[in-house]
Parts: structure tokens; C-alpha cells; sequence
């Protein structure tokens, strides 16, 4: 163990001898600042390690004929976001129904009362499906916040993103200028 | 009647064995915890509620953060070879000192005519440099060096791992929008179409 052995050989005569001192040392500090190290190194090796979304965007391969897919009036939302933290949504095709201009606070009641509606249907094939469609006046933090909502409100298609600014129809730019958020 | 006298005994420990286990466990936090790179650009990542683990291999980081692009794959070996067959690409020749402290260099955005100089720097030049302009996206050629960058770190993944690279997009959550975009065209253009975004843990759902 950590003490020597220090009670010396056979005595011989009756030399003087200086006092032998123990070599115990007080580990308690030590032991103190080895843990205080190591539940810092556990708590920021397991904290720092940084979280992802995954997302998937459409091929940009417009001849690949797989690309295309149809999807149903019914059960589209769309949403457009756009500068100063706005948003505008709808239903549908586009210019047939006015967008709804919303914020960032409101927008998960419109989505689960969408999905709600579109479930409503009664058709088990049929959930509703996102497009997003990011214009150049939203920021990143904007475009993550969308997929992180549609991510709590567990919207299981695959939500289809399109930023391309000429795939922005002209019902929808209108609508977007008038509320000032294009 | 004389009560049973017991034995004071001492209230000392034997430290040792704890102490032991103490610094064993400590000297494997210590190797095992990855020292977080200084980012060039400062970025804070948009809070999300998604909790995908980013893999710790095989994967490419891009930083976006005020308009510029940084680049880094993770791997040394990986960096090696990439940073080899980018010499190729652009006719640049690296020493096999300037191979190695490239293998252990962090996110980097600097323009390729420019590399050079900065593997050569010391980590407080680099940090003081204003060389770091970002890694230029369009160029004469059409594709820019990012693409080049991208391209070429798949490729070594794919020849020294025999995996599928991953990737990575790190943002800045005030970053407009079309900067975002133009580095995710970027990307599609080699039909890369899917990657993550890297955000940082978001409490319980506000209600």
C-alpha cells in the first residue's frame, strides 16, 4: 500500500536514532480535486456534442420523370416564409385561397388544425403534406424553425422544400407584397 | 458494574484505491472528450427539438456565418488526402510538413491561392488573419472551389473508408436566407441532397 515499511531491520546495540516519521500522505484533497475533474470532463464531453435535423430536398433533376410528384389540393399546406419573422400559409392551390399571414407563435395551432382537418376526411391514405417555401427575406433561423415545428407536430410526410425564388407563383408574391413581408 | 471498553479506532482512510480509480477515470474523460475547435466565424446554431446525434466520422461541416463559408471534414487522413488531390485540382504543391499540420487544422475558410500561407501561420496568426474571406462558391470555372472541396472530401471518404460522406450545414441563425441557398445548390449540384442541419438542444416544446 501507499506506507512504507519503515519499522527497519533487526536492532543492533543502542544506537540513537532519529524519530522515524510515517510516509502516510493525506489523499482526501487529492481524491477531492481528481473527482471535481472528472464530473467536469463527463458533464461537457457529453453535453457538447452538437444535435442535427435531417432534411432532404427534391432532386433538382427535372428530367428525371420519378421527381415529379402529384399531390392533392386537399391535403396540401404551403407555407411561405418571410422577412421580419412573418409567415403567410394556405391551403390548396395557390391564388384560390387568400394566405393567412401569420407569426412564428401562431403557426403550430394552423398546422395541427390543418392536419386535424385533412385527417378529418376519413381517408387513411391522405395526411397532410408541407411545402415550404423559403424567399430570399427569411433567415436561417426562420427555415429551422418551420421544420422544427412540423417535427412537433409529427406531420409524417416528408416535407417537400422549394426555395427556388422562380417557383414563387405570382398569386403568391402578391399576397406576400401586400402584407409587406416579401 | 465496569462497562465494556471498546477500542477507539481511527477514523482515517485508506485513500489509495480511491484515488486510483479517481484518476483512472480522469485520464479517460481526458482523452476521450474532443477539445472544441475555435470557430472562425462566430456562429450561434438556431435552437431545435430534434435530437439526431451528428456522426463523429465521416462527415463534412460547412459554416455559414456573415456571408462567408468555412469548410472542414473530420478525419486526418481524410484531410490529407483531400487537401492532396486539391493541390492536383488547382496546381498547388503542399509540403509533407504542410500536409500534416493541415491534417490537425480546424474549420478553415480561406481561398485555395491563399492556403498555403495560412497552414503556415501559428494559431494566434490564424485567429488574427483577415485572409479568411470564406471559400469562394462561384468562380471563372463555373463551379468554384467549394464544389471542388466537397467533391474531393467525398471521394476520399469513399476511397480510404468505403463509406458515404455525410453533411453537415451549420448555421448562423441571423444568416439570410439566400446564402443558405446558394451553398445548398451547391451542394445539389453534385446531387447531394440530403444533409443536416446542426442546431443546438431546445427545452421541452413551449406550449
Amino acid at each position: 500500500m501507499a506506507e512504507l515499511d519503515t519499522s527497519g531491520g533487526g536492532k543492533k546495540g543502542g544506537k540513537v536514532r532519529s524519530k522515524k516519521q510515517s510516509t502516510r500522505v493525506d489523499l482526501t484533497a487529492m481524491v477531492d480535486l481528481a473527482f471535481l475533474l472528472i464530473t467536469f470532463f463527463m458533464l461537457t464531453t457529453t453535453l457538447s456534442k452538437p444535435l442535427a435535423m435531417e432534411i432532404v430536398k427534391p432532386d433538382k433533376d427535372v428530367k428525371n420523370k420519378d421527381n415529379k410528384l402529384e399531390l392533392k389540393a386537399s391535403s396540401t399546406m404551403t407555407i411561405l416564409l418571410g422577412k421580419d419573422n412573418k409567415l403567410a400559409w394556405y391551403m390548396g392551390e395557390a391564388g384560390k385561397s387568400a394566405p393567412t399571414i401569420v407569426s412564428f407563435n401562431q403557426i403550430r395551432a394552423d398546422i395541427l388544425a390543418n392536419k386535424k382537418k385533412v385527417a378529418d376526411i376519413g381517408n387513411p391514405k391522405m395526411s397532410l403534406t408541407v411545402i415550404i417555401k423559403p424567399t430570399s427575406g427569411c433567415n436561417y433561423q426562420n427555415f429551422v424553425d418551420i421544420m422544427d415545428e412540423l417535427n412537433i407536430a409529427k406531420i409524417v410526410n416528408a416535407p417537400s422544400i422549394d426555395d427556388d425564388p422562380e417557383h414563387l407563383l405570382e398569386g403568391e408574391k402578391q399576397a406576400m407584397k401586400a402584407a409587406g413581408i416579401l | 458494574m465496569a462497562r465494556a471498553k471498546v477500542p477507539r479506532k481511527s477514523t482515517a482512510i485508506d485513500m489509495t484505491a480511491m484515488c486510483d480509480v479517481a484518476f483512472l477515470l480522469l485520464t479517460f474523460f481526458i482523452l476521450t472528450a474532443t477539445a472544441r475547435q475555435p470557430d472562425p466565424a462566430n456562429i450561434t446554431t438556431p435552437t431545435s427539438t430534434y435530437e439526431i446525434k451528428v456522426p463523429d466520422k465521416d462527415l463534412a461541416i460547412l459554416s455559414i456565418g456573415h456571408g462567408k463559408v468555412f469548410f472542414e471534414v473530420i478525419g486526418q487522413d481524410i484531410k490529407r488526402y483531400t487537401l492532396e488531390k486539391m493541390g492536383e485540382t488547382y496546381g498547388v504543391t503542399f509540403s509533407e510538413e504542410e500536409k500534416k499540420r493541415f491534417a490537425v487544422l480546424g474549420s478553415f475558410g480561406v481561398p485555395m491561392n491563399q492556403l498555403k500561407n495560412f497552414i503556415n501561420m501559428n494559431g494566434e496568426e490564424r485567429t488574427k488573419t483577415t485572409i479568411q474571406t470564406g471559400i469562394p462558391t462561384s468562380d471563372s470555372t463555373s463551379r468554384g472551389e467549394l464544389y471542388q472541396w466537397v467533391l474531393q472530401s467525398r471521394m476520399a471518404v469513399a476511397a480510404l473508408h468505403n463509406e458515404r460522406m455525410s453533411i453537415s450545414i451549420k448555421g448562423d441563425s441571423k444568416e439570410e436566407y439566400p446564402t443558405v441557398r446558394k451553398i445548398i445548390d451547391i451542394l445539389q449540384k453534385q446531387k447531394q441532397n440530403k444533409f443536416s442541419l446542426i442546431t443546438s438542444p431546445e427545452g421541452a416544446p413551449k406550449k
